[in-house]
């Protein structure tokens, strides 16, 4: 009887994607190399040096206090992620990872605690939706972002999408990025107001001249800033350059930089310490003039191959639509601090907000289903905040979206405030970490979404950024309000404690904060509110608590507030450490239950 | 001894052994699940009914009770991504039975592919199944005290991540339960099985021992899981982690790190 039975054990539930990833980032022969390599180096036939390089080059960072596991960054070139992708990191965190994944400040989302032994597994799979963590780590290019408005912006003068994406295939595995003196960054942008452009080694605004009557496509580059243990803004390389010149730019700045960059001090050989050194305007002839040499001597034209074919844009068919058109609680709070209206007429850009970039394997199902329900272009942006961007849904669907967002634990609100502070993975992973400051950025949101400030209009275009070390993860150096973590000491006693800077900035104005003074782990969130307070009582009508501190830190206010040391004057009461007898819990860092000290290993990423 | 051993019965097959009546299929499913709808001909063994007495004598009354004598190919299945099934079809091996397998996927899946399915239960009649215990397949604390300074024993823990992390039998590696299934099976292929196992260097040179939580579901899906990847020199330590924290044997914790604030749960 068995002819008559139909073999059906192979059918599997299909869905069908409207939009396909473009570009393929993988190569799967790299996860059997990587797999054969881990036993090289087991049994001893690796050096220790050597197998770190060629791991950091593969993606696969170190973890805290341990060489078992490893963090797996997998890159999303111009913070794209398809759905098939989504479901791809949801399996891969339940099995090889801890339930969970987390998006970073630079769109990668990484994977952590994964044992080394796996890692090979990881890029197997990932490689079957076309992924890479190929060269997220180590001294190459690192993942090319662009903003998550790039092509929705109605600031931008074109998307430069596509750019962020040609620069990014043409670099990975390139010859010429593969032993840089450091690690080497791209970041392209819509407008002045959406990118970090001068806070990284080569940053893009897209700009438009008109040139003998015709319109020409280019970018105003700025080169040589970026955040670390010294952070410097970068420099405007010139008013224009025509989007031809584009990659020869890049490639003659790279090459200065392979040529001239310290080797030998680790803590200093980013580019921006070279731009420093040299100082800019000779730093800036020698691009001009390597450029000129780059584009005299490659043999064969060497182009970017950018793809301007614009993606196809389809509303989503609803299966079917319960009608009922209630609307829950919270959307409009939502709908205020989580979304931005597109310059296509009727469509949104909904930012979704994770607890310091922590997604469950749940969610990033969750994600994958609702791109495919809601987003008119079948794909979803990582933003620069440790968030996903759903981009192109329709005016017309967001209480639905809102609906099932809350369904999946997705739908925090205040996303685009000050109430969702960037943290860096800190004491949860890092080597270098001193203070949970992943954790910190937890309890602020949470405190502060109970408080409502996410509805505080003066609020919104402030940020908080908390770092675990001095290094700048988090980015702190440009938040308005920003933080590292460092540890303090009462008698014998230690207590975590925080690094707090204000004023900083990362839009046209781009500035560094200016140091203010300590504040011990678990004074941060009274701190702040009383450094709110102290606004609301001396801001004029239409501050913001941005524009009200950048009046502080550059000496031009005149209330009774007048300077950083006004302000360190009202809160240092707040920061005194109180003995450990009258108050254990503050000795302890958040997540802890055992009495605080610093602990750090040998770092991977930065000094 | 790396040979393959057949741990799963794939739905094709299993639905024409039960038309051919060569089968008896378990359901290891709550009773009130089980009475709304199984698949066809097949019994109900919860997993709670098994687990409030597992000595050998129980088990060969319940054995008997099923219907299942010693060459009855049995085949279990569950709702719970085959760990339940995996309990149960062990402590059928440790009795001595040689011809169990798991369905290849769960309940679920099989109602959502539409197959058949039916709420009437089959008229058993008693059988008489022998007692030969296997008691090399069985880790019991005491064992695992005897064997922890001997380097080819390797000892696994099937939980998730983090909370083998937070603690775990000295010397344990983790392999998370999940990491075993694929996406339209309770068991990944063997070829994927035996590359990962490879990459972890466990192989059949050593003794492998598994662990999970409580009563030894988790553990006795990477049990089959081993198996299949032709790694069959292996034991359940069925008492598992709760057993070991009761007796206040000594744990090992990865230190120094918040790793439970990296989770989003």
């Amino acid at each position: 009887m068995n002819f008559i039975i139909l073999s059906i054990s192979k059918l599997t539930p299909s869905s069908v994607d409207s939009a396909k990833p473009k570009i393929n980032w993988a190569r799967i022969d790299e996860a059997d190399n990587f797999a054969n390599t881990v036993k090289l180096y087991r049994q001893g036939k690796y050096d220790e040096d050597s197998f770190r390089r060629f791991r950091l080059q593969h993606g696969a960072y170190g973890t805290r206090m341990t060489s078992d596991y490893a963090m797996v960054r997998v890159k999303l070139p111009a913070g794209e992620i398809y759905p098939k992708q989504f479901e791809t990191l949801s399996r891969l965190s339940e099995q090889y990872s801890i339930g969970s994944a987390h998006f970073s400040t630079r769109e990668n989302i990484q994977l952590h605690w994964v044992i080394l032994e796996d890692v090979s597994e990881i890029f197997r799979s990932l490689a079957e939706v076309g992924l890479t963590s190929r060269e997220a780590c180590g001294n190459s290019v690192r993942n090319v972002m662009c903003s998550p408005l790039s092509g929705v912006c109605s600031d931008e003068k074109f998307d430069s999408t596509p750019y962020a994406l040609a620069t990014a295939k043409f670099f990975l595995r390139n010859p010429m990025a593969q032993s840089l003196p450091r690690k080497f960054k791209f970041n392209f942008t819509c407008c002045e107001k959406h990118g970090m452009v001068r806070m990284v080694d080569v940053g893009l605004i897209p700009e438009i001249q008109q040139i003998n009557g015709s319109k020409q496509k280019g970018f105003k580059i700025f080169l040589g800033g970026g955040l670390g243990n010294r952070s410097f803004v970068g420099h405007q390389l010139e008013d224009f350059t025509p989007e031809e010149d584009l990659l020869y730019t890049s490639i003659a700045v790279m090459r200065i930089f392979d040529r001239l960059g310290d080797r030998k001090n680790l803590a200093r050989n980013r580019m921006r310490y070279l731009v420093n050194d040299m100082g800019w305007e000779k730093f800036q002839n020698l691009v001009l003039k390597e450029r000129a040499i780059v584009r005299a001597t490659q043999s064969v034209v060497t182009k970017l191959k950018v793809d301007t074919t614009p993606d196809k844009i389809t509303r989503p068919l609803k299966i079917s639509d319960e009608g009922g058109s209630s609307v829950p609680d919270g959307y409009a709070r939502w709908l205020k601090s989580n979304t931005i209206k597109q310059k296509q007429s009727d469509y949104r850009s909904v930012f979704i907000t994770l607890e310091a970039g922590d997604i469950t394997s749940n969610q990033l199902n969750s994600m994958a289903a609702l791109i495919r329900e809601f987003s008119s272009e079948g794909k979803a942006r990582s933003g620069f905040v440790q968030n996903v961007a759903l981009r192109y849904v329709h005016e017309d669907d967001l209480v639905k979206l809102y609906s099932r967002l809350l369904e999946t634990g997705l739908a925090k609100s205040g996303g685009l405030t000050m109430t969702a502070p960037v943290g860096c993975s800190g004491t949860t992973s890092c080597n270098l970490a001193l203070t949970n400051s992943h954790r910190l950025a937890k309890e602020i949101q949470r405190k502060f979404l109970e408080l409502k400030l996410d509805e505080d209009d003066d609020l919104a275009d402030s940020s908080i950024k908390i770092s675990g070390c001095p290094n700048s993860c988090a980015q702190h150096g440009i938040a308005t309000i920003g933080f590292f973590g460092g540890g303090g000491r009462l008698g014998k006693d230690m207590y975590p404690n925080y690094q707090m800077s204000l004023g900083g900035r990362f839009d046209a104005d781009t500035t560094l904060g200016q140091t203010c003074l300590r504040v011990p782990a678990k004074r941060v969130i009274p701190v702040i509110l009383k450094i709110i307070e102290l606004f609301k009582a001396n801001k004029q009508s239409d501050d913001t608590l941005k524009s009200w501190i950048h009046r502080i830190v550059n000496d031009s206010e005149d209330s009774d507030i007048k300077s950083i040391g006004d302000i360190k004057k009202v809160l240092e009461p707040l920061v005194a450490p109180p003995t450990k007898e009258d108050d254990p819990d503050f000795y302890l860092d958040y997540g802890s239950d055992t009495s605080y000290h610093t602990k750090t290993g040998k770092g991977e990423c930065a000094a | 001894m790396t040979e393959s051993v057949k741990v799963t019965t794939d739905i094709d097959s299993l639905r024409s052994e039960i038309r051919d009546n060569s089968v008896r299929v378990i359901d290891v499913r709550r009773e009130g699940d089980y009475k709304q709808d199984h698949i066809p001909n097949s019994v109900n063994l919860p997993l709670a009914t098994l687990l409030s007495d597992d000595s050998p004598e129980r088990v060969l009354k319940l054995v008997n009770s099923l219907g299942i004598d010693d060459e009855t190919p049995v085949v279990v299945y569950d709702d719970t991504f085959g760990a339940l099934a995996s309990r149960v079809a062990w402590t059928l091996e440790w009795i001595g039975h040689s011809d169990v397998t798991l369905l290849e996927t769960t309940y679920g899946n099989w109602k959502s592919l539409g197959l058949e399915t039916d709420s009437l239960t089959p008229e058993i009649s008693n059988k008489e199944h022998s007692m030969n215990l296997q008691s090399n397949i069985l880790a019991t604390s005491e064992y695992l005290e005897s064997v922890k300074s001997r380097d080819d024993v390797i000892l696994i823990d099937n939980r998730e991540r983090l909370n083998y992390l937070e603690q775990h039998i000295p010397g344990a590696v983790s392999l998370p339960y999940r990491t075993l299934a694929s996406s339209d099976g309770i068991l990944r292929s063997k070829e994927d099985m035996k590359r990962l196992f490879d990459n972890r260097d466990i192989s059949g040179d050593s003794e492998i021992i598994t662990y999970c939580g409580s009563v030894g579901t988790l553990s006795g899906l990477a049990y089959y899981a081993l198996k299949s990847a032709g790694l069959s020199n292996t034991k359940l330590y069925v008492r598992s982690f709760k057993e070991w924290k009761n007796l206040e044997k000594p744990t090992d914790k990865q230190q120094d790190a918040n790793y439970w604030d990296l989770s989003a749960e």
